[in-house]
C-alpha cells in the first residue's frame, strides 16, 4: 500500500511492440471505453467529425456515430452543464474542453454542480464525467494555450484530478476516470503528447517511440486513481511532480547525477500521501516542482502536508520550483518554464543543508 | 473623466452620452396603475400545430395566450377542455400547495427552521404545467416549484422533513430549506445557484433523446436569471441538437428587490428571447391555470414528437416577498398585488369551475379547511423527526459521506477530528444522537 508503484502491468509479446504516442493512448482509452460501455459518449468543440484539435478523438465518430461523439457550441459553460444532465440521466459523458485555458466559463458548472450533486441529494444524483483538457506551456501557446489551472480544481470539495505524465498512463489513468463515479478533471500535459520533454527545449525533440513508456497494450486495463509512480528509486532526495515536470526533473536528476527517490503523483485528489511519507521519512528531503504559478499552487499544499507529517524526519527546508506569479509569457515562454536551471540550483541548495 | 487616446478633437462635437438604469414604475407608498400592460382577451390567440415553423408563430411570444375570461369560461383554441374531475384535482393541488406555504412560512416565523420561500399568486406555473406532463418527464426546477412536488404525489412530510433539517431530511440536513430533491419523482436536486439547472434540462433532454427514450425533461427558471450565461447557453444547445426539452420563463415580475427590467423586460418579452434562436415561444397569463396546463401541453407535445424545444414566459406576480429573509415592502408599492390586472390563480379557477356549475363556495371552503387540517397534521408528524437547531439532526458522521463515492484519506483524517471536537464538547454523549456521531 505504501510503495508507489514501479513498473506498467507486463505486456504480451505481441504488445510490446505497439507503441503509442500520448494523443495515440487517450484516443484508444477513448475508444476501448466506448466500446465496453454504450453510456460514454464524448463531447466538445471540434471532436466530431474533425476528430479534435490535437486529434485525440480521431476516428471515434466514424466508429460510434454521431450521438455518442459529436461537436458542441463555443460554450464551456454549456459543454460542463449537459454533462451534468446526461450524467443525471445515466449516461457518463466525456466532455474536452479544448484547452485548460478556456474551463473557466465552466467553472459554476464544475464547482457548484458536477462537484456537489452527490452531497447535495444525498447520492440521488451523481455526475460521472470526465472533463479532459489539454493544459500546461512549452509550445508557444500564449497566456491563454499555457496555463496549468490544476489547484483550482484540487481545491474543491468533490472533484477528483488526474494528470499524466506517459501514453501507459494516459490510458490506464483515462479508463478509470471515467469508469470512476465521481466527475474528474483529467488534464493533458500536451508538451508531451507527442514525446517526453527534457526541460532543454534548445535540444532536439524525441518521439515518444523511443521510450518504453510508450509500450502500449491493447484493450482494457486501468491504473488506480490515488497511486503515485515510482520514476527512478533513490536516496538522496524526494521529488515530487506530475505530467511534463517528471521527464523535466528525471533528466536534470541524470545530468547532475543524482539518486533521486522521483515519484509521479499522477493523481493529486485523492493524494498517494503513504506513497509521499515513505520516501520522504527515507531520504529526509523533499523538492516539489510544477509549471504553475507559484502562490497557492499546489506545491503549496504538498510542501505543507510533508512539513505536517515528515517535520520530525527532514534534514532540509522543503523546497519549492514552480512557474512565476505572471500570467504565461508568449515570447518569454522558456524564462516563465521551471526549466533545468531553476530545479538544478533547488537540487543544489537543498542538499547542501 | 478617464483619459482619452492622444488625439485631436476627438468628441468635440458629439452629443454627451447619457446611462440609462432601469426604474420600476411603482415604489413604496404609490398608487398603482397598471393600464400599460396590454391584456388581450381571453380565447382570441392562435394555436398553431405543435410541429410547426417558429418563424410561423412571432406573434405568440409577444401575445398574451389566455382561456379564462371576464366571465369565467373558458374560451379560444387554447382551451384545454378538460373534464371537471381534473379541474378540482388542479384546483385541490394549489389549494394545497398554498396551504403549505401558509405553514411553513408560519414555521419559520416561530423559529423552527431558517428559511422559506412561498409561491404565492404562481401555484398555476408549477401545478398545471405539471399537470401536463407524465408522471415520469424529468424536471429541473428552480426553488419555486413546491407545486410540482405536491402534484406530483411527493409525501409532503418529506418536504416538511428537508424544510426543518431534521432526522428524517432525505438530503441529511446538508441543502437550505426548500432545495429538494426526489429522483423517484423525477424532481432534480434543486441547486440555488440561479439558472444552472436549465442547459442541465438540455443535457437530460439530450441523453433521453440519444438513448431513444420518451420521456422530455423540463426546467423553471425565474424572469431575473435569464439574464444569466447557463440560460443562453440552454438556449443555444436546445437549438442547436433539437432537445425535447421546455424552458419554463417564471416572469413574476421580481427578481428579489430587482424589477424585470434589469433582466430586460424594458425593451421586449421573455418569450421573443426564443425568437433569437429559432425556438418556439408562448406567452402565456400565469395567473390562467387552463391557459398555463394547455402552453405546457402544447410545447410537451412539440418536444414527444421530436418537433423541437419551447421557451414559455409565463407572466404572473410574485404575491409575496422573496423569501422569508425579504420584506417586499422597502422596494415596491404594496397596491401591485390588489391590482395586479391577471387576479389570482386560485380564485380564477374556483370561479371557472363555480361557473361550470361544477362547484360552490361551500366545497371550496370545505377543501381549503382540509388542506390546512392536513398541513397541520403532516407538520406534527415531522416535528417528531425534531425542528432546525434542536438536535434530532442525522448522525454527525454523514457530513464527510457524499463527498466522494469513497471516504479518501484527507477526509477521514478530518471526519475523526470533528468526532473528536464532538465527543470533547460532549464528553457524556449527545443528548438525542446516543453515541458515535
Amino acid at each position: 500500500m505504501s510503495e508507489a508503484q514501479t513498473k506498467n502491468a507486463p505486456v504480451s509479446e505481441q504488445d510490446a511492440t505497439r507503441r503509442l504516442n500520448m494523443i495515440e493512448a487517450i484516443n484508444d482509452a477513448l475508444d476501448v471505453s466506448m466500446a465496453k460501455d454504450p453510456d460514454v459518449v464524448v463531447m466538445g468543440e471540434d471532436v466530431g467529425y474533425f476528430g479534435g484539435v490535437f486529434r485525440c478523438t480521431a476516428g471515434l465518430q466514424d466508429k460510434y456515430g454521431k450521438t455518442r461523439v459529436f461537436d458542441t457550441p463555443i460554450s464551456e459553460c454549456g459543454i460542463i452543464a449537459v454533462a451534468v444532465g446526461m450524467g443525471a440521466y445515466g449516461l457518463r459523458p466525456v466532455p474536452e474542453i479544448q484547452f485548460a485555458d478556456y474551463i473557466y466559463p465552466g467553472l459554476d458548472q464544475l464547482i457548484s454542480e458536477a462537484a456537489r450533486l452527490r452531497y447535495r441529494s444525498a447520492g440521488e444524483y451523481i455526475a460521472p464525467m470526465t472533463v479532459r483538457s489539454p493544459f500546461g506551456g512549452g509550445i508557444f501557446g500564449g497566456q491563454t494555450h499555457s496555463q496549468s489551472p490544476e489547484a483550482i480544481f484540487t481545491h474543491v470539495s468533490g472533484l477528483k484530478t488526474v494528470i499524466p505524465s506517459t501514453p501507459y498512463d494516459a490510458k490506464g489513468l483515462l479508463i478509470s476516470a471515467i469508469e470512476d463515479n465521481d466527475p474528474v478533471i483529467f488534464f493533458e500535459p500536451k508538451r508531451i503528447y507527442n514525446g517526453p520533454f527534457s526541460g532543454y527545449y534548445d535540444k532536439p525533440a524525441q518521439p515518444w517511440k523511443r521510450f518504453d513508456e510508450s509500450v502500449v497494450p491493447e484493450g482494457h486495463y486501468s491504473i488506480p486513481l490515488g497511486k503515485a509512480r515510482r520514476v527512478t528509486e533513490g536516496d538522496r532526495v524526494t521529488i515530487l511532480a506530475y505530467g511534463t515536470m517528471v521527464h523535466v526533473v528525471e533528466e536534470v536528476c541524470k545530468q547532475k547525477g543524482i539518486e533521486a527517490d522521483i515519484l509521479d503523483l499522477r493523481t493529486l485528489v485523492p493524494l498517494d500521501i503513504e506513497a509521499i511519507e515513505a520516501s520522504v521519512e527515507r531520504t529526509g528531503r523533499c523538492l516539489i516542482v510544477h509549471e504553475a504559478t507559484r502562490t497557492s499552487g499546489f506545491g503549496a499544499e504538498l510542501s505543507a502536508l510533508v512539513t505536517e507529517r515528515c517535520f520530525y524526519h527532514l534534514e532540509a527546508p522543503v523546497e519549492r520550483v514552480t512557474g512565476f506569479d505572471t500570467p504565461y509569457p508568449h515570447s518569454l515562454e522558456w524564462a516563465y518554464f521551471p526549466g533545468p536551471i531553476r530545479i538544478g540550483e533547488a537540487l543544489d541548495k537543498i542538499l547542501a543543508e | 473623466m478617464a483619459d482619452r487616446p492622444s488625439g485631436a478633437g476627438q468628441g468635440d462635437n458629439r452629443p454627451k452620452l447619457s446611462l440609462h438604469v432601469p426604474e420600476p414604475k411603482f415604489r413604496p407608498g404609490d398608487a398603482v396603475d397598471f393600464s400599460h400592460l396590454q391584456v388581450p382577451e381571453a380565447g382570441t390567440a392562435i394555436r398553431p400545430d405543435e410541429t410547426c415553423d417558429p418563424k410561423e408563430m412571432h406573434e405568440l411570444a409577444y401575445g398574451l395566450v389566455r382561456v379564462l375570461g371576464e366571465d369565467n369560461k373558458a374560451h379560444g383554441a387554447w382551451d384545454p377542455k378538460l373534464d371537471p374531475e381534473t379541474l378540482r384535482k388542479m384546483l385541490g393541488h394549489m389549494a394545497m400547495t398554498r396551504a403549505f406555504d401558509e405553514r411553513m412560512f408560519r414555521g419559520q416565523r416561530q423559529g423552527k427552521t431558517s428559511f422559506y420561500m412561498k409561491c404565492t399568486g404562481e401555484e398555476a406555473t408549477s401545478v398545471s404545467a405539471s399537470m401536463a406532463l407524465a408522471a415520469d418527464d424529468m424536471v429541473f426546477p428552480s426553488y419555486r416549484q413546491q407545486g410540482i412536488l405536491i402534484q406530483r404525489g411527493y409525501p409532503m412530510i418529506e418536504m416538511i422533513n428537508q424544510i426543518y433539517s431534521n432526522k428524517g431530511d432525505k438530503l441529511k440536513g446538508r441543502q437550505l430549506p426548500i432545495m429538494y430533491s426526489s429522483r423517484e419523482h423525477s424532481f432534480f436536486t434543486i441547486s440555488g445557484n440561479l439558472a444552472t439547472q436549465t442547459p442541465q434540462a438540455v443535457g437530460w433532454a439530450m441523453a433521453s433523446a440519444i438513448k431513444g427514450d420518451s420521456r422530455i425533461a423540463a426546467t423553471w427558471v425565474g424572469e431575473g436569471s435569464t439574464a444569466e450565461g447557463d440560460f443562453h447557453s440552454a438556449c443555444t444547445f436546445a437549438t442547436v441538437y433539437n432537445a425535447p426539452v421546455i424552458l419554463n420563463v417564471i416572469n413574476n415580475q421580481w427578481a428579489i428587490s430587482s424589477f424585470s427590467g434589469f433582466a430586460g423586460a424594458e425593451r421586449t418579452t421573455f418569450a421573443a428571447r426564443a425568437l433569437g434562436y429559432g425556438l418556439a415561444g408562448l406567452r402565456v397569463d400565469g395567473n390562467d391555470a387552463l391557459a398555463c396546463y394547455a402552453a405546457e401541453q402544447w410545447a410537451a407535445n412539440r418536444a414527444r414528437a421530436n418537433a423541437g424545444p419551447t421557451l414559455i414566459e409565463f407572466f404572473t406576480y410574485r404575491a409575496e416577498g422573496h423569501s422569508t429573509s425579504d420584506d417586499p415592502t422597502g422596494y415596491r408599492s404594496a397596491q401591485e398585488r390588489t391590482e395586479w390586472p391577471l387576479g389570482d390563480p386560485v380564485t380564477r379557477l374556483k370561479d371557472h369551475l363555480i361557473a361550470l356549475g361544477e362547484w360552490d363556495e361551500e366545497r371550496q371552503e370545505k377543501m381549503d379547511l382540509e388542506a390546512a387540517e392536513h398541513v397541520k397534521k403532516t407538520t406534527k408528524e415531522a416535528e417528531a423527526n425534531g425542528i432546525l437547531g434542536h438536535g434530532l439532526h442525522h448522525p454527525f458522521r454523514t457530513m464527510f459521506e457524499d463527498v466522494f463515492e469513497e471516504l479518501p484519506w484527507h477526509l477521514k483524517e478530518q471526519a475523526e477530528q470533528a468526532i473528536h471536537e464532538r465527543e470533547t464538547k460532549f464528553p457524556e454523549g449527545l443528548p438525542n444522537e446516543g453515541k458515535g456521531a
